[in-house]
C-alpha cells in the first residue's frame, strides 16, 4: 500500500470531517436544546457560501486586497447566516413549540425547500465558480503538494471554533443557560432563564458556524450552487447522529470518523457510491447504536 | 386596529427583511463577464411585501392563540364547516355524484393534454392515499416513500424489457415487490423514534435512487428506460389518443379502488390500531397491540400503493429514469398529504388535486412551484396542522340515549 496515497486520503478525510463538523455542531446544538432536526440547517450553510460569493465578487471588482476580501466576505457570510437562522426560528419553529415533533420536522422540511428555491430563483441554478479567497502561504510551499493552504486554514478554523464554542458553553452565562435549557426547559424557565432568547441564540451560533464551513469549503472546492446545502446537511446530520446527537464533542468525533471513512472508501473502493455509503452508514448506526458513539441512550418516561 | 405600535413593528419587520434579502435578492455577480447587476427594485418589493405580510402574520398568530384558548375552554366540541359538510349525507351524496359525472365525461370534453394532467393528478391521489396510511394514520414520517414508487416503475420497465411481461401481469407483481421492500425497509427501522425514522427512510430513498443511477448494467443508469408499452385492452389496437383515455379511466378505477380499500382499512381493526399507535405508542402497547406488526403492516401497505402508482406512472409516461424519483418527489407527495389533511381521505384527494392541477394551470407560477410548496408546508404546520380538511374522528353515538341535563 502506497503510504503517500494513504496520507493524502487521510488529510482529505480530515478536511471533509472538519467541514462536516462545522455544520454538525449547529445540528447538535439545536437538537440538544429543542429536540428538533433542523432540516434547513444545510440551507443556512449554502446561504453563507452564497453571501460570501456575492460579497467577494463585488469587492473583487472594486479592487480590494485579497485578505480584506476574505475577512469581509467571511464576516458577511457569518452575519447573514446568523440572521437567516434567527429569522427561520422565529417563523417556522417558534410558533410550533409544544406541537408534535412531526409538525416541527415537516415545517423544517418546508423551510429547507423554500430557502433552496429562493436562492435558485434569486440567483441561478448553475454552478458558480467561487474565488479562492484563501491565499497560498509562502511558508506552506515545501509541503504544498500534500496540504494546501486552504486545507490548513480549514483545520485551524475548525479547531478554533470548537475551542471557542466549548469555552462559550462551559464558562459563560449564556452557555450555562443553554445547558440548563437543554436539560429541562420548564425548570430553566422557572429559575429565570429566558428560554426564547437561549433558543434564538443557539440558532444564531449554529448558523454562524455553518456559514464558516460554507465559506471555507466553497473556497477550497471552488464551486457552489443552490443544492450544496442539502447533501452537506444530510451528511453533517449523519455525523452528528454518529457521534451522538446533542453532544458537541460527539459531533466533532462523528464528523471526523465520517470524513475519514468516506475518504478511504472512495479512495480504495469506489467513488460512484460515495453518497450511498454515507446513507448506508447512517442507517446502520441508527439501527445498531441509535445513541451514537458518545451519546447517552435516553429512556422513555411514562 | 391600526395603532402606532403595530405600525412600528411592521416597519421594523420590513426593514429586517430588506436587510436579510439584500445580498441574495439584490446583487447578482457575473463572474465570467466581471459585472455586477443590481436589482434595487426587488428590495422595494421585499420591503412592501414584508410590511403587508407582517400584519397578516400577527393577525393569524393572534387568531391561532385565541383559537387554542377557546378550544381548551370549550373542549373538542367545535366542528368545522367542511367536516359538517362531509358528515351530512344529504349534501355529500350529490356532490360526489356531480364529481363522478364530471370525471367520467372529462376526457370527451377536454383535450388530451388536460386528460393527461388529470391522470397525473389521479396517480398522486393513489400514491398520496398510500402515504396517508403511513404518515396520516400510523404517524410514521416516511421521507423515502418515492423509493417504493421507483420499485413499482422499474419493476414494470425491467420485467417488460427482459421478459416481455405486460401491464396487467406486472401490476400485482410491482405491488408485491413494493410490499416486500416495505417489509424489508420497515423491519430495521421500527425501533426508531419519529424523527430518526424520517431521516433513515430518506437515506433509504436516496440509496435506491443512487443505485439506480449508478448500476448501469441493471437499470441503464441515468439515461433511463424508454419505450415502455402502455397497458393493453384485450389485445385491441388503440390509437395514442384512445390509449390516453384508457389510462385515464384505469386511473379512475384505481383511485376508486384505493379510496374504497383505504376507507375499509381505516375503520378496520388494524386501522384503529394505526391511529392508536400514532396517538400514543406506549398506551397502545399497554392495550395489547402488537407494535411491530402494526407498524410493519402500515409500512408495507403504504408501499404497496406506491408500487401500483409506480407501475401506472411507468405505463403512462412510457419513459422512466432515476431523476423522477428524487427526494423532492417524496416531499411533493408528503405535501399532498399534509395540505389535504393527514388521515383524511377526502383531504388527500383534494390535496392532490390542488397541488398537481394548480401549478399546471397557473403556468406563470410554475417556476415558483417548489418555493410555494415550501411556504405551504411551513404555513400549514404553523396555522392548520390538521390540513384543509382534517380527519373526522370516528365517534359512536348511542341512539335513544338522551344527554342528561344537569
Amino acid at each position: 500500500m502506497d503510504i503517500e496515497y494513504f496520507f493524502e486520503l487521510f488529510l482529505g478525510g480530515l478536511t471533509r470531517g472538519s467541514i462536516y463538523a462545522l455544520i454538525a455542531l449547529g445540528y447538535t446544538m439545536v437538537y440538544g436544546i429543542i429536540q428538533l432536526i433542523n432540516f434547513a440547517h444545510g440551507e443556512i450553510y449554502m446561504i453563507g457560501a452564497f453571501t460570501a460569493l456575492i460579497v467577494s465578487g463585488v469587492l473583487t471588482l472594486m479592487g480590494w486586497p485579497q485578505l480584506a476580501i476574505l475577512a469581509i466576505a467571511a464576516l458577511a457570510a457569518v452575519i447573514y447566516s446568523a440572521a437567516y437562522g434567527w429569522t427561520m426560528e422565529k417563523i417556522a419553529y417558534k410558533p410550533l413549540r409544544g406541537a408534535p415533533r412531526l409538525s416541527a420536522l415537516i415545517s423544517a422540511i418546508g423551510m429547507s425547500l423554500f430557502l433552496q428555491n429562493y436562492v435558485l430563483l434569486a440567483q441561478t441554478s448553475d454552478f458558480l465558480p467561487f474565488p479562492s479567497l484563501i491565499p497560498d502561504f509562502a511558508f506552506m510551499e515545501p509541503i504544498s503538494h500534500i496540504v494546501r493552504s486552504s486545507e490548513l486554514i480549514i483545520y485551524v478554523v475548525t479547531a478554533a471554533v470548537m475551542v471557542g464554542l466549548t469555552f462559550l458553553i462551559k464558562f459563560t452565562r449564556m452557555g450555562k443557560a443553554m445547558r440548563a435549557t437543554a436539560q429541562d426547559r420548564d425548570m430553566a424557565m422557572l429559575v429565570g432563564v429566558d428560554v426564547n432568547k437561549v433558543i434564538s441564540m443557539t440558532f444564531v451560533l449554529g448558523s454562524a458556524t455553518a456559514a464558516l464551513g460554507g465559506v471555507l469549503i466553497a473556497s477550497h472546492i471552488g464551486m457552489i450552487n443552490f443544492y450544496i446545502g442539502f447533501i452537506a446537511g444530510i451528511k453533517a446530520f449523519v455525523a452528528a447522529v454518529l457521534g451522538g446527537i446533542g453532544s458537541m464533542p460527539g459531533a466533532v468525533l462523528g464528523s471526523l470518523v465520517l470524513g475519514w471513512t468516506e475518504s478511504f472508501f472512495t479512495g480504495y473502493i469506489s467513488s460512484d457510491y460515495e453518497d450511498v455509503f454515507a446513507f448506508l452508514f447512517l442507517v446502520l448506526i441508527l439501527i445498531f447504536r441509535p445513541a451514537g458513539i458518545l451519546g447517552k441512550a435516553d429512556t422513555d418516561k411514562v | 386596529m391600526l395603532n402606532v405600535q403595530e405600525l412600528k413593528k411592521s416597519v421594523l419587520t420590513a426593514i429586517w427583511f430588506m436587510f436579510l434579502t439584500f445580498p441574495i435578492m439584490v446583487i447578482k455577480v457575473n463572474t465570467i463577464n466581471q459585472t455586477v447587476e443590481w436589482h434595487w427594485l426587488r428590495m422595494l418589493y421585499v420591503g412592501v411585501g414584508a410590511f403587508a405580510l407582517s400584519f397578516v402574520w400577527r393577525y393569524l398568530i393572534k387568531r391561532k392563540e385565541a383559537g387554542t384558548r377557546k378550544e381548551v375552554e370549550e373542549g373538542e366540541g367545535r366542528v368545522l364547516l367542511t367536516q359538517r359538510l362531509l358528515q351530512e349525507p344529504r349534501l355529500f351524496r350529490p356532490i360526489v355524484a356531480l364529481l363522478a359525472l364530471f370525471l367520467l365525461i372529462f376526457p370527451f370534453v377536454f383535450s388530451m393534454y388536460q386528460t393527461n394532467i388529470m391522470t397525473t393528478a389521479l396517480i398522486y391521489v393513489v400514491v398520496g392515499l398510500g402515504l396517508n396510511i403511513v404518515v396520516g394514520l400510523a404517524g410514521l414520517l416516511d421521507l423515502g416513500y418515492v423509493a417504493f414508487y421507483a420499485v413499482g416503475a422499474y419493476s414494470y420497465a425491467l420485467l417488460n424489457l427482459h421478459f416481455g411481461l405486460g401491464f396487467w401481469t406486472v401490476l400485482p407483481i410491482g405491488a408485491g415487490l413494493a410490499f416486500i421492500c416495505g417489509i424489508i425497509l420497515g423491519f430495521p427501522v421500527l425501533r426508531l423514534r419519529g424523527d430518526y425514522l424520517a431521516i433513515v427512510t430518506l437515506g433509504f430513498g436516496e440509496i435506491i435512487r443512487l443505485v439506480l443511477e449508478n448500476w448501469n448494467a441493471f437499470s441503464k443508469g441515468p439515461s433511463g428506460i424508454a419505450n415502455i408499452p402502455r397497458p393493453g385492452l384485450f389485445g385491441l389496437d388503440l390509437s395514442l389518443h384512445q390509449s390516453h383515455i384508457y389510462i385515464y379511466y384505469l386511473m379512475i378505477a384505481m383511485a376508486i379502488f384505493t379510496i374504497f380499500a383505504v376507507k375499509r382499512l381505516q375503520n378496520s381493526r388494524i386501522g384503529r390500531a394505526w391511529i392508536a399507535l400514532r396517538e400514543d405508542e406506549i398506551a397502545c402497547q399497554a392495550m395489547g397491540i402488537d407494535k411491530t406488526r402494526t407498524k410493519l403492516s402500515a409500512f408495507a401497505l403504504g408501499a404497496t400503493w406506491a408500487g401500483m402508482g409506480g407501475v401506472m406512472f411507468a405505463a403512462k409516461t412510457t419513459f422512466i429514469n432515476p431523476a423522477s424519483f428524487t427526494i423532492w418527489e417524496s416531499i411533493i407527495i408528503l405535501c399532498v398529504v399534509v395540505l389535504g389533511g393527514m388521515g383524511s381521505i377526502v383531504g388527500v384527494a383534494c390535496g392532490a388535486a390542488i397541488l398537481i392541477l394548480l401549478p399546471e394551470y397557473l403556468r406563470a407560477f410554475s417556476e415558483y412551484r417548489m418555493l410555494i410548496f415550501g411556504v405551504v408546508l411551513v404555513m400549514m404546520m404553523v396555522f392548520r396542522p390538521g390540513g384543509f380538511i382534517s380527519e373526522v374522528r370516528q365517534t359512536y353515538e348511542f341512539k335513544g340515549l338522551k344527554p342528561s341535563k344537569n
